[in-house]
């Protein structure tokens, strides 16, 4: 195990062009756009799945299929289909991240205690105060499941991003496997792997801020 | 008061839930759905608060049909408990039974305050508020349940199956609490249970669906106890109803005899218990002229001697009743 690279301190500068911090900040760039875009489709489209009992087939199966995509040729699609970019490394992320949060909104929503539901329209909530205020809170811990899975995929697979020509921590891999370095490559993949042991950190937090106490605790 | 107006409820399939249903649920009254499984009693009450719409025929409340009602607004004036209480696992108890309150337009602080009273008036210490219902017993959250649907206090209550979830000791208790807060309130309740002997204990009205959805009698406890309709409702109401009809009459016009020398009293005339021989036996009991005949025929049935003791309101024995003179009067009941 050659660690030289990852420990070399000149690698570590934070205004040199290529350095670790700097691909730190692209992918993770990368990432959240991914994220973002991804869950701003896939969230709505499973909590009204989930909701309305509607298309659950949709559900299902974008399950299946996009977990069943290879990404790396995907991409090499988009790039065929709309040159280099940003754009082709976004859309092959995006669809890794959708299956994930739409798959766990759904299955949030209907494996539900129906009861507590009935209830909710009981008392008078309309549906969209059903949704937000009761079976949205309720399924937020199958919810977050999803998103931390789909953030862990998306922050081992932005490395793709650099076989594309853009940054990222995928640089040091195929760099380093261009000039056969491969104290860079390890480097890289460590740096990918403890990003994505932080990331689920933060995203575990999150959850136990926004996840209420009640959906925690039993007798 | 609350209508039924020839209501009929046909699931898509072909199953026929409510078949042609009219009834009223009368102003300030417990009317009680009775019934058998696949009866109808549940779809009926939530066509009340439109859960489920009818095929044809009308719901109305005091003349306004349901169906031309706003959903929502129409189920905010209208408490609803069901089995399990269905209480919100991921708000405090204290949000739960302010649920109402703040979907009316209340502040979330005045809401809170009301409900803090709430839950004292139900029976629940309210050092349990900012709990959430898993850390409750279930006979605790069905309480909460009662909490939140009075929480804006409605007019109208309806309660599906609220007792059934609970064990029969707390089931016990949540009837007679049940009782004291309607004795309190005057609320129009309609009740599913399929429970016959908590239909008569807690119903003003009593309604027996048979499977099929279709309504077998409609009355009060006394009328299905002392006249049930047909052999349905007879089988339903169970074999002992001679006996529990006894339950609504009082031992007010009940005549009893002068206490006898061999009931020992206390220094303030108090029973004690039967001399015997060589010890004294616990009366095992007495009554008061409020108490029913049932709890009267009981005391003579379990009494060492064969008699049951009345007292006054002070508590000292004013008469007594042997099984005879019970039976004599129950005769003389039947043929007046």
């Amino acid at each position: 195990m050659n660690l030289s690279y990852l420990f070399d301190i000149t690698h570590w500068q934070l205004d040199t062009a290529g350095s670790i911090p700097q691909l730190i900040l692209s992918h993770l760039w990368y990432v959240f756009l991914a994220l973002a875009i991804g869950t701003a489709i896939a969230l709505p489209a499973g909590l009204y799945i989930g909701h309305t009992g509607r298309g659950s087939f949709l559900a299902i199966n974008a399950g299946n299929a996009g977990r069943s995509l290879p990404t790396l040729g995907l991409l090499m699609l988009m790039v065929t289909l709309l040159g280099l970019g940003l754009l082709p490394v976004l859309i092959a992320l995006t669809v890794l991240v959708i299956p994930p949060i739409l798959t766990s909104a759904y299955a949030g929503l209907r494996s539900l205690d129906q009861r507590v539901v009935d209830a909710a329209r009981g008392v008078g909530m309309r549906p969209w105060q059903v949704l937000f205020k009761v079976e949205l809170p309720m399924a937020l811990p199958v919810l977050m499941s999803g998103v931390r899975s789909a953030a862990l995929q998306v922050v081992a697979t932005a490395t793709v991003a650099a076989a594309v020509g853009l940054g990222g921590l995928g640089r040091l891999l195929i760099d380093g496997l261009a000039v056969n370095d491969y104290s860079r490559v390890l480097a890289g993949a460590i740096v990918v792997a403890v990003l994505a042991v932080l990331l689920d950190l933060v995203l575990a937090l999150t959850q136990r801020w926004i996840v209420s106490p009640g959906l925690r605790v039993t007798r | 008061m609350i209508t039924f107006d020839d209501v009929v409820k046909v699931y898509p399939g072909g199953g026929t839930a409510v078949d042609h249903v009219s009834l009223e649920l009368p102003t300030g009254r417990t009317t009680v759905l009775v019934g058998p499984s696949g009866c109808g009693k549940t779809t009926s009450l939530r066509m009340i608060n439109r859960l489920i719409s009818p095929t044809s025929g009308r719901v109305l409340i005091d003349g306004q049909d349901v169906a031309q009602q706003d959903e929502a607004l129409l189920r905010r004036g209208i408490g609803y408990v069901i089995q399990h209480a269905g209480l919100f696992p991921h708000r405090t108890v204290l949000d739960n039974v302010a649920t109402v309150p703040v979907l009316v337009g209340k502040t979330r602080r005045e809401a809170r305050a009301a409900a803090l009273g709430l839950l004292e008036r139900v029976g629940l210490d309210p050092a349990l508020a900012k709990r959430y219902p898993a850390q409750l017993s279930g006979g605790q959250q069905q309480r909460v349940g009662v909490a939140r649907a009075l929480a804006a206090d409605p007019p109208i209550m309806l309660m599906d199956e609220p007792f059934s979830a609970v064990d029969p000791v707390v089931r016990e208790g949540l009837h007679r609490e049940f009782l004291r807060l309607q004795q309190d309130l005057g609320k129009t309740i309609a009740m599913v249970t399929h429970d016959i002997d908590e239909a008569i204990k807690l119903g003003d009205v009593v309604a027996i669906f048979r499977q099929g959805g279709t309504l077998a009698q409609v009355g009060t406890p006394q009328e299905l106890l002392a006249d049930p309709a047909d052999g349905f409702v007879a089988e339903f109401v169970g074999r002992d109803r001679g006996l529990r009809s006894l339950s609504f009459d009082t031992a007010a016009d009940l005549p009893v005899k002068p206490v006898p020398d061999d009931l020992e009293l206390d220094g303030a005339g108090r029973p004690v218990g039967w001399r015997k021989t060589n010890e004294t036996v616990p009366t095992g009991g007495t009554f008061t002229k409020t108490d029913s005949l049932r709890l009267v025929t009981d005391l003579a049935i379990l009494s060492p001697v064969g008699i049951a003791v009345r007292v006054g309101e002070d508590g000292a024995a004013d008469g007594v009743v042997r099984h005879r003179d019970l039976v004599d009067h129950l005769e003389a009941r039947r043929s007046s």
